[in-house]
C-alpha cells in the first residue's frame, strides 16, 4: 500500500456490489490536496457508483479494497460520519424535502459538523453573516436560502444548492456527481465559478462528467476514465479532449482487446 | 452500521419516559358503576341538585347506548364496573401559595416540565394544574380577575358561577351524544371553566395540564369554555401519563361556546402512555370535543399534536351556526409500534358564508394505524359555504397504515368544497441525503417529520410548538434505520 504523508483519499483495489451485480471491480485512485480530478467515463461504467461507495450509500456492498480518508479508514465510517470527517457528495439528483428550510437545514447540518470536530455551535448571527457571504461567493439567490430544501427549485437551481452546500460546509473532498448534467451554459459557468473560488491547497474535487465541457471551466490536474468499473486510462487534461474527439469506442475496443 | 431491524428493535424496547408514578394517599371510592356512584360524587362534590339530576340524566343515556361499531379498529371491550369513578388526594386543604402543596406532586410535576415553579420565568402562562381528579393549584388569578376574566376548576364554577354553567353545560355536547360522552356526563369529577367577558383579549395563554395518576381511575374531564361577543382565548391541553400495566379508560368532554365576533383557539398536546411494543397498557383516549361557533363572525381553532395514547379516538368538531362563522382543525397524529388513531373532524356548516379548514397530517410508523375520518356538512341554509379540506399520510417503515374515510354532504348547490390528500414515505433517499450533510438518521427524521408537520405546529403558540417539535423527534426515535 502506497503511503504518502499527507494524501487525502486513497482508494486500493475497491471492489463493490449492487443486488449482487458487481459494479466496482477493482478502482485504485490517489487524491492529493490542492487536486481536481476529473473521471469520465461511458454510462454504467461506474463513475455514479463509485460517488455513492465513498459516501456510504447502504445499498452497496463493499466486497474488497480499501479507502483511507484522511488517515483512516473511510468504509469504517458511518455516512454521516464520513460527511463530518469532509467527504462532502453532490448529489446528481439533489433531494426535495418539504417543509425543511434550506437555512434551518445547513445550519443543523453545519453544527452537526462542528460539535463532531470538537467546536461550539455558531450563533445565530455569525451563522447568518457566513450565509450571505458564502450564498455571494456562489452567486446563490437569496430567496432560495429560505425556502424547503429543494421543494419545487428547478433542476438548474438545485445544482447550485449543491455547490452553495459545498461552500457552507467546507469539505475537505468533494465529489461533483455530474453536478454539470441538465445545466444551461450560463448556469455551468456559475457552478464553476463557485468551484473555482472554493478550491485551495487544502481541499479537493472528484469531477464525475460525461462531458469535456465542465473542464474548459474547470481545469482539472487528473483525468481518468472509468469502463467496466476498472479506471482503465488516467492522463491529464489532454485526455478529456481526446475522448471529445474520439469517443469511447476507441477506449473499449483497447480493453476489450486486451481482455481476450 | 446498524441495520434496520437492530435499530428498530432498540428504539422499540425503549421505555417510556414519563412512566412514572406518584405515591400520595388517595382518597378512591370502590371500583363499579350504578345510580349511587353518581349520586356519591355529586355528594362529594356538593354539588346542587340540578346538577345532580343532569348527572342521572347522563346515566341513563349510558345505559341506552349501544357501543359504537364504525370504527376503524378493534374496539377493546371495556369493563364499565371495572374502574373506580371517583379519586382525589386525602388533603382537602385549600393552598394558598405553592409552598403549602405536596412536595412530592411538585417533583411529579417538575419531572413533566411543568412550569408551576417557575410562573415567573414563563409569565405569560398562566396554569390550572388537574392532578387525577381535583384541580391542584391556580395561578394567574389575579390578573385575570382584573380583566373579568373567569379561570377556574369546574367544580368551582358550579359553586361561584352556576348561571353560567347551568346555561352551558351540555349545549354542544349534550349528555345523550354518544356513550362516552353520557359515561362523562355522569361521573366528570372535574375539568376547567373559562368564561371570557365581552369584548375581553384574555392577555395570556390560558394552559392546563392534566395528568392520570391513580392505577384503574379512570379520567373524566369536563371542559367548558365560554368566549363572550368579541372575546378573544388561547387554551392550551397538554397531557402526560405515568406508565400503568391495565388499560386506562379517559372519556373527557370539551365543549366550546363562541358568541358574536369572538374567537377560540383550542391546542391540545397529547403524550399519554402508549402501551409497551406489544399494544399492551397503554390509554385509551376516547374523547368528545365540539364547539359550536353560536354569533356571526365568530371562529373556533382546534390544532392538536397527538403522539400519545394507545388508541387516540376523537373529532374535534364545530357547528358554525353564525354567518360568516370559521372553524379550523389541524392536526398531527402520530402512531407507532401498534398504537391506534382514528382521529379527524366534523364541520357543519349551517349559517350563511360560513368557512372551514382542515389540514390533517398523519404520521405512522411500526405497526401503527392512523385514520383520519372527517365530515364536512353543508346545510339546506348554509349558502356560500366554504370547506378546504387537506389530508396528508406519512407513512415510516412497511408495516404501519395509513387510512382517509372523508364524508361530505352537502345540501346547497352554492357551497365550495375542496378536498386534497397525499400519501408519502419517508424515503432512504431523503434520509441519505441528510446524512451525507452530517445529520445523523435520527436527527434527519426528526427533521422530515417536523417539516411534514409545520403547518400545523405554526398553528402553536411559540412554548407549545417547542414541546410539540421535541415530543415528535422523541416519539419517533429510531423508527428508520
Amino acid at each position: 500500500m502506497i503511503k504518502t504523508k499527507n494524501m487525502l483519499l486513497n482508494i486500493q483495489d475497491l471492489k463493490a456490489q449492487i443486488e449482487d451485480k458487481e459494479i466496482l471491480k477493482g478502482i485504485n485512485l490517489q487524491v492529493n490536496p490542492g487536486e481536481i480530478h476529473a473521471i469520465m467515463g461511458p454510462n454504467g461504467s461506474g463513475k455514479s457508483s463509485l460517488a455513492s461507495v465513498l459516501a456510504g450509500r447502504e445499498q452497496y456492498t463493499v466486497t474488497g479494497g480499501e479507502v483511507t480518508f484522511d488517515g483512516k479508514n473511510l468504509l469504517d465510517l458511518s455516512p454521516e460520519d464520513r460527511a463530518r470527517e469532509g467527504v462532502f457528495l453532490a448529489f446528481q439528483y439533489p433531494i426535495e424535502i418539504p417543509g425543511v428550510s434550506n437555512i434551518n437545514f445547513l445550519r443543523t447540518a453545519l453544527n452537526e459538523i462542528r460539535a463532531y470536530k470538537g467546536e461550539p455551535a455558531l450563533d445565530a448571527k455569525e451563522f447568518l453573516r457566513l450565509t450571505k457571504e458564502k450564498q455571494k461567493l456562489v452567486e446563490f439567490d437569496a430567496k432560495l436560502v429560505n425556502r424547503s430544501l429543494n421543494e419545487g427549485f428547478s433542476g438548474g437551481e438545485k445544482k447550485r444548492n449543491e455547490i452553495f452546500q459545498l461552500a457552507m460546509l467546507e469539505p475537505k473532498l468533494s465529489i461533483l456527481d455530474e453536478t454539470d448534467s441538465g445545466l444551461d451554459i450560463d448556469a455551468l459557468r456559475i457552478v464553476a465559478n463557485g468551484v473555482n473560488k472554493l478550491r485551495s491547497d487544502k481541499n479537493a474535487f472528484i469531477l464525475i462528467t460525461h462531458y469535456q465541457r465542465l473542464l474548459d471551466y474547470i481545469v482539472p490536474d487528473f483525468v481518468h476514465v472509468l469502463y467496466e468499473g476498472r479506471i482503465v486510462k488516467s492522463g491529464t487534461k489532454e485526455l478529456a479532449l481526446e475522448l471529445e474527439e474520439k469517443g469511447y469506442d476507441w477506449l473499449k475496443e483497447t480493453v476489450n482487446s486486451e481482455a481476450v | 452500521m446498524k441495520d434496520s431491524n437492530t435499530i428498530l428493535d432498540e428504539f422499540q424496547d425503549k421505555e417510556y419516559e414519563f412512566g412514572f408514578a406518584t405515591n400520595i394517599e388517595m382518597d378512591i371510592i370502590p371500583k363499579g358503576l350504578d345510580e349511587d356512584t353518581v349520586r356519591y360524587i355529586s355528594e362529594k362534590k356538593e354539588e346542587p341538585q340540578w346538577l345532580l339530576e343532569w348527572r342521572l340524566k347522563g346515566y341513563n343515556s349510558f345505559l341506552k347506548h349501544p357501543e359504537p361499531h364504525w370504527q376503524n379498529f378493534e374496539l377493546p371491550k371495556v369493563d364499565f364496573q371495572n374502574i373506580s369513578y371517583y379519586a382525589a388526594p386525602k388533603s382537602k386543604k385549600k393552598y394558598n401559595s405553592l409552598d403549602e402543596v405536596d412536595p412530592e406532586l411538585l417533583a411529579t410535576f417538575e419531572k413533566l416540565g411543568i412550569p408551576l415553579t417557575e410562573q415567573k420565568m414563563l409569565a405569560g402562562v398562566a396554569v390550572d394544574a388537574v392532578f387525577d381528579s381535583v384541580s391542584i393549584a391556580t395561578t394567574y388569578k389575579k390578573t385575570l380577575n382584573d380583566l373579568g376574566i373567569i379561570f377556574c376548576s369546574i367544580s368551582e364554577a358550579v359553586r361561584e358561577h352556576p348561571e353560567l354553567v347551568q346555561k352551558y353545560l351540555g349545549s354542544v355536547v349534550p349528555h345523550s351524544d354518544n356513550i362516552y360522552a353520557a359515561l362523562n356526563s355522569a361521573v366528570f369529577s372535574d375539568g376547567s371553566f373559562v368564561y371570557i367577558p365581552k369584548g375581553v383579549r384574555c392577555p395570556m395563554e390560558l394552559s392546563t395540564y392534566f395528568r392520570i395518576n391513580a392505577e384503574n381511575t379512570g379520567q373524566f374531564e369536563r371542559t367548558l369554555i365560554i368566549a363572550d361577543e368579541g372575546s378573544y382565548v388561547s387554551y392550551l391541553e397538554g397531557c402526560t401519563a405515568p406508565r400503568r400495566d391495565e388499560n386506562q379508560l379517559h372519556a373527557a368532554v370539551v365543549e366550546l361556546i363562541a358568541l358574536e365576533n369572538a374567537e377560540i383557539k383550542y391546542s391540545t398536546v397529547q403524550n399519554w402512555f402508549p402501551g409497551d411494543k406489544d399494544g399492551k397498557g397503554g390509554i385509551y383516549n376516547f374523547v368528545t370535543k365540539r364547539g359550536i361557533c353560536k354569533g356571526a363572525h365568530s371562529k373556533i381553532s382546534w390544532t392538536q399534536v397527538e403522539t400519545g395514547s394507545a388508541i387516540t379516538w376523537k373529532y374535534p368538531s364545530v357547528i358554525l351556526q353564525g354567518d360568516y362563522s370559521s372553524g379550523e382543525f389541524y392536526s398531527v397524529a402520530v402512531t407507532r409500534n401498534k398504537q391506534i388513531a382514528d382521529t379527524g373532524t366534523k364541520m357543519h356548516h349551517i349559517g350563511k358564508h360560513t368557512k372551514s379548514r382542515i389540514i390533517s397530517k398523519g404520521i405512522s410508523a411500526g405497526q401503527g394505524n392512523n385514520s383520519y375520518r372527517g365530515l364536512v356538512q353543508v346545510g339546506a341554509k348554509a349558502d356560500f359555504a366554504r370547506n378546504f379540506t387537506q389530508c396528508d399520510s406519512l407513512l415510516i417503515g412497511d408495516q404501519c397504515g395509513a387510512h382517509t374515510f372523508p364524508y361530505i354532504e352537502s345540501r346547497n348547490n352554492t357551497a365550495t368544497l375542496e378536498h386534497e390528500a397525499t400519501t408519502s414515505k419517508i424515503g432512504e433517499d431523503q434520509i441519505f441525503y441528510l446524512n451525507q450533510r452530517g445529520i445523523d438518521t435520527e436527527k434527519a427524521v426528526a427533521l422530515i417529520v417536523n417539516g411534514y408537520a409545520k403547518e400545523v405546529l405554526n398553528q402553536l403558540p411559540m412554548e407549545f410548538a417547542v414541546e410539540a417539535q421535541k415530543l415528535l423527534s422523541i416519539s419517533l426515535e429510531g423508527s428508520v434505520g
